[in-house]
């Protein structure tokens, strides 16, 4: 099969590249593109490992074709932090409120609730526990992710993060 | 995974879509959102030699307002239907639908034509469909037709499309205003297919039931259209007879198969026991 040219925005930075049409995002973004954030989990779009912003929407990277992604805006976790190293609200999150054990679903999790935030920037815990649903996590029974993403969106919101009786 | 080759082709538009399709005959498939498809690509399944991507064709997103009816483009996704103000107004059995189906990141891709088109029988917009008597709209190279969701189910992977159409979209007519809906499903987890659901629109005047139409998700090869379930509400002001008849009618018509959401019989039950609470969750909703 013939190769075919893409082009895309990837972290801010534009990539283009020679790929065959079969060529899935997530083999894209880890083998030709060098980022190796994003995760392949389940491989099936049920655990949401692989999960980048594409144009503003969280997509499971393992089911679209880099090909689909031509001329689009792509964020994975690599693209986050600041340029300095300054942790996004969500990574700070993740960190003071123990949101990972062993952390592959991590950057499928941040990446989804960043879009979620900017949907919703201040989220109820039902809201934060549905926006998250399709992200698998078998390490910490999701109290702590839901707790990390609470916290980022105080941080960006700039209010105290106030966490929730028990 | 790795799906077998393709030609990847993207026209932008209607006639060049349907023009590839003529020229590459069985080897080509639409591609819409994907959910579907590339699942089944990646298993080898399905090894399409040419993928026609609908996403650059104009004129297949959207939703508009026609008298009567409300119109929504093959390509628009489920995120799209969900957030939509006019159809939470007109017709929302279409956002609790879709709020039901795969997850977030799956909803911001997978498209209602896709999800009606393709045939699964586990797919939830069909029955909503067929519930809506709504009517599919398939463009090939020698015209434009008009097909009921009600005729359009054939068998499972098997509907009335023909290989060189295209469905551009879906007309529905929009229920009386104040009447109840509810899509009740029954899964095991989030992004799983159906044990059974029920969709149900009713309209009360009076405390009678003057209007209903229900239809069945994923308890036969194909969606199901529940005529006789939903006749045996219409005069009844819904009590629990009249429910339980209408759920024993729906039950009748099922042909589920045994699988790992459960034996033939037990899917059987769910689909009469989501008819009782959609249409007990309908007539909560209904205006009297």
């Amino acid at each position: 099969m013939s190769r075919v040219p893409v082009k895309m925005t990837i972290n801010g930075r534009a990539v283009e590249a020679l790929i065959e049409p079969r060529t899935l995002l997530i083999h894209f973004l880890r083998e030709q593109a060098g980022l190796t954030g994003a995760h392949i989990g389940c491989d099936t779009s049920h655990c949401g490992a692989c999960t980048v912003d594409l144009n503003a929407m969280s997509v499971k990277s393992c089911t679209v074709f880099a090909i689909q992604a031509n001329g689009a805006e792509i964020v994975t976790i690599e693209g986050m932090a600041a340029a300095d190293g300054t942790l996004h609200a969500l990574q700070d999150g993740f960190r003071q409120m123990h949101g990972l054990q062993c952390g592959y679903c991590t950057p499928g999790m941040i990446m989804r609730a960043h879009s979620l935030l900017k949907e919703n920037p201040n989220p109820s815990e039902d809201e934060i526990r549905i926006g998250i649903s399709g992200n698998l996590c078998r390490c910490t029974g999701y109290q702590n992710i839901v707790k990390s993403i609470q916290y980022a969106a105080a941080k960006i919101n700039g209010v105290p993060y106030q966490e929730a009786a028990e | 995974m790795i799906p077998s080759g393709f030609e990847y082709h993207r026209p932008n538009s209607v006639q060049e879509a349907v023009a590839l399709l003529a020229q590459l005959g069985e080897e080509a498939r639409p591609l819409a959102g994907g959910h579907s498809l590339i699942p089944v690509m990646k298993t080898r399944l399905s090894a399409p030699e040419h993928l026609i991507d609908l996403a650059g064709v104009s004129g297949l997103k959207g939703i508009r307002q026609e008298p009567g009816h409300i119109v929504i483009g093959a390509m628009t996704t489920q995120y799209e239907i969900s957030g939509s103000p006019l159809l939470a107004e007109t017709l929302p059995i279409l956002r609790e639908t879709s709020l039901q189906i795969g997850d977030p990141q799956i909803r911001y891709l997978g498209t209602l034509g896709g999800n009606v088109a393709n045939g699964d029988p586990g797919n939830d917009m069909p029955a909503v469909m067929m519930c809506l008597d709504a009517e599919y709209q398939l463009v090939g190279q020698s015209g434009q037709r008009g097909v009921r969701a009600r005729d359009f189910y054939l068998g499972a992977y098997d509907t009335a499309r023909q290989n060189g159409e295209i469905l551009t979209e879906i007309r529905i007519p929009v229920p009386p205003r104040g009447h109840g809906y509810a899509y009740e499903k029954l899964k095991r987890k989030v992004g799983d297919y159906a044990v059974a659901a029920a969709a149900v629109i009713l309209t009360m005047t009076n405390g009678k039931c003057t209007m209903a139409s229900i239809g069945l998700t994923n308890v036969a090869d194909t969606p199901l259209w529940a005529e006789a379930a939903a006749q045996a509400l219409i005069g009844t002001g819904l009590d629990h007879a009249a429910i339980a008849n209408a759920a024993a009618a729906a039950e009748t018509i099922t042909d589920p198969a045994a699988d790992g959401r459960g034996p033939a019989e037990y899917r059987t039950k769910m689909a009469g026991m989501m008819v009782r609470r959609a249409i007990a969750r309908a007539k909560s909703r209904a205006q009297n």
